[in-house]
């Protein structure tokens, strides 16, 4: 990112702070907690300590962050190398991202960027100015993903309820800034659990390596009344769901499977992992010594803020996260694709001079398609 | 009678332990204290006739141990005046510190908690005497810290708790997805629930003795004690390292060499095996240099990252389990009894 733009972002989401730091603020326990931040063009700060939301502020004042983060776990010494740090426990936290939900990317939401010559197009299949197959993918806004990644949200709820008996009220939903949510549990008893327990958790979640004899599917004497029932509690009561669709499938349905023999079953429980398993970032809930984006804060990826969801069917990112100011400015913007912030509609824009709102500007210049005239 | 045994940091007194509860969990009791309760001193073991058969049979139970059997009660013998068992149980611990052997004293441990281990699964099934499932619910709880609630035939208990105690086992009926779980709860049988604080139950007997005073040598128990050592020369083992990398690590390494594409998983694999073995960054950055998208600074800086130079996590090599699953694992048959590649070419001689 050139100069120029460094410091109009850096200004912009200063200004931003210094005008919202009512949403900033230090978790529970912030003497406990590591904190970092990254400079645009710069590196990570890490293993650093602030013990209270004046701090909080302070730093984001003086440093001009283009992102700030915090652990979920707490550390008896949270400045010192990790090695030092004397890890105590750590929110339970998951990642639920658009980008793992796609298994394409999106034709009207994707452009690509040449890593030979930095062109800007459409998505296709290589740059359609110098053929080079060497390309890196660039989403923009989209409804559709959002839509697909609340959904995924609300059942991974529903498994922390049922299942692993959360607390609704502990459960935390957050906007991640750019396509994506953060769950938090708080006040749980897995804020103990280490690594591999958290790992075995997302397996859980993620519906990996079943096998068929937890679904009622013995390598003999297996019959239609040991497999799975619509009333089954957890897995096997989604399964079933999944399975047949409705009651009175079951007993035909049931036939075929048992017919279809152990091995077909076997290879079909992994294949559910697709379409059951919920679709989280298992390394985010596993790394127990990641530093998470904070919430009020902007991600410099999209310019979006992370934020508290309160009501996640109406939450609305590109309006409710969206808190720069709409000041017209002038930006070269080369974005062929069209986009929408704040209900309004942006682009396409072909290497051309435009006046749009600042949200829109520090969008496309975030995503790498605009730059300061 | 009140049997009181002290854990590393709490004291649990367990009211009426009787003899008949002692003889299944002998490792509850504080050996010295016992004896003297019942007015015996370790020296008359080793002078008293009528007391040899006892160390006799202290002496079988180590031996029976060491060739990873597990020791058989004879329910008559706790009939007679004396508690036999408890009293064979005691002394075999005497020798085992005096012997100073530790291979002794883990097989020791391994077979006892066995032993223990079965009558905690009978104990936890008893409808009929109420007290010895509470009994039994209560060592799970004080010296495991699992809380085990009893539901019908079922038992349940915490997930978080689970979890601590299953991730140690690598069959796949263990993992969480494989149980059912609700309401934070996980079910299961009688004997999945002694089973999975196996590791633990081992580990306490066999700190338990680790941690007792060592008594002057008793006269009479010489011979015991020296035979004990010789028995130990049996099993010592050493282990050496071959040179030889496994499978995996030599697939990945060919991949890179012949220039393709590793993916991500792979080079993970690659750099943590060769930093656990020891080889610096420096020595292992080469490796990639065929790599199609290879760039000296980044690989520098994310091998320092896993070596744990810049400070944020170490890494451990992946199981087997996970590179399986990741399409990298091409097994051999010395894959067949180790679960991290890491442990390839161990060999006992
Ligand atoms: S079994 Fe383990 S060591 Fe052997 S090839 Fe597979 S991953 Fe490597
Ligand atoms: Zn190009
Ligand atoms: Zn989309």
């Amino acid at each position: 990112m050139n100069g120029k733009d460094v410091t109009f972002l850096e200004d912009t989401f200063k200004k931003f702070y210094f005008e919202h730091f009512d949403l900033l603020h230090v978790p529970d326990d912030p003497n406990q907690r590591e904190f970092g931040y990254q400079k645009f063009n710069g590196g990570m700060n890490r293993h650093i300590s602030l013990k209270s939301d004046k701090e909080l502020h302070l730093l984001l004042m003086q440093n001009k962050p283009s992102d700030v983060y915090c652990s979920n776990a707490r550390y008896m010494f949270p400045n010192l190398p990790m090695s030092e740090k004397d890890w105590q426990n750590a929110e339970l936290i998951f990642d639920i991202d658009a980008k793992d939900l796609r298994k394409e990317h999106p034709k009207n939401n994707t452009l690509i960027k040449c890593s030979e010559c930095n062109e800007i197009s459409e998505l296709g299949e290589s740059c359609p100015k110098c053929n080079s197959t060497k390309l890196s993918f660039t989403t923009l806004t989209c409804d559709d993903c959002i839509k697909s990644t609340k959904d995924e949200v609300l059942k991974l709820n529903k498994i922390l309820i049922d299942d692993l008996g959360i607390n609704e009220e502990n459960i935390k939903i957050f906007f991640s800034g750019n396509e994506g949510f953060h769950i938090y549990v708080h006040k749980s008893e897995y804020e103990s659990v280490g690594s591999r327990e958290r790992a075995e958790l997302s397996d859980y979640i993620m519906f990996r390596g079943g096998i068929p004899e937890t679904f009622g599917f013995r390598k003999f004497n297996t019959n239609k009344s040991s497999l799975p029932k619509f009333d089954d509690v957890g897995w096997n009561g989604r399964l079933a769901k999944h399975l047949f669709q409705t009651k009175s499938n079951r007993s035909k349905i049931s036939q075929e499977i048992l017919s279809g023999g152990y091995a077909l079953f076997q290879k079909k429980l992994e294949n559910f992992r697709d379409s059951i398993g919920i679709k989280i970032d298992p390394n985010v809930t596993q790394d127990i010594h990641r530093i998470f984006r904070l919430p009020g804060s902007i991600n410099s990826k999209s310019g979006l803020t992370k934020i508290f969801v309160e009501d996640l069917k109406k939450f609305d990112p590109y309006t409710d996260a969206c808190f720069i100011d709409d000041e017209e400015i002038e930006v070269a913007a080369n974005c062929p694709i069209e986009f929408s912030l704040k209900k309004k509609k942006f682009g396409p824009f072909n290497n051309e001079q435009v006046s749009v709102p600042k949200f829109a500007a520090v969008y496309m210049m975030c995503k790498g398609v605009a730059s300061c005239v | 009678m009140i049997a009181i045994f002290k854990l590393s940091w709490y004291t649990i007194v367990m009211v009426n332990l009787g003899n008949d509860e002692i003889v299944k969990y002998p490792f509850l009791t504080e050996a010295g204290k016992y004896l003297n309760d019942l007015g015996f001193s370790l020296e008359q073991f080793g002078t008293d006739p009528d007391l040899k058969k006892i160390v006799d049979n202290a002496f079988e139970r180590i031996i029976t141990s060491s060739e990873g059997r597990i020791f058989k009660s004879d329910p008559s013998s706790n009939n007679s005046a004396l508690p036999l068992e408890i009293f064979s149980f005691l002394i075999a611990v005497i020798l085992l510190k005096l012997s100073g052997m530790n291979t002794l004293i883990r097989r020791f441990s391994l077979a006892e908690a066995r032993r223990a281990e079965k009558f905690l699964e009978k104990d936890l099934m008893n409808h009929q005497d109420i007290t010895k499932a509470k009994l039994s619910l209560q060592i799970l709880q004080e010296l495991f810290s699992v809380t085990v609630e009893k539901i019908d035939e079922e038992f349940t208990i915490l997930v978080s708790d689970y979890l601590k105690h299953s991730i140690n086992f690598h069959e796949r009926e263990w993992k969480l997805i494989n149980r059912k779980v609700t309401n934070g709860k996980v079910h299961l049988t009688p004997h999945e629930t002694v089973r999975l604080v196996r590791k633990e139950l081992d580990r306490h007997i066999y700190t338990k003795i680790n941690s007792s005073s060592t008594p002057e040598m008793i006269i009479g128990f010489e011979t015991y004690v020296d035979k004990l050592k010789q028995l130990a020369k049996k099993f010592e083992v050493k282990t050496v390292e071959s040179k030889e990398f496994p499978p995996c690590i030599k697939h990945a390494i060919e991949v890179l060499e012949k220039g393709e594409n590793l993916p991500h998983s792979g080079r993970f694999l690659l750099a943590t095996f060769l930093l656990n073995k020891g080889q610096t960054v420096e020595q292992i950055a080469p490796l990639f240099k065929n790599a199609p998208d290879y760039n000296p600074k980044v690989t520098i800086y994310q091998l320092n990252q896993l070596s744990g130079i810049s400070g944020t996590t170490e890494y451990k090599s992946p199981s087997c389990e996970k590179v399986k699953s990741q399409n990298l694992c091409f097994p051999v048959p010395a894959c067949d009894t180790i679960i991290n590649p890491l442990q390839f070419g161990r060999k006992r001689v």
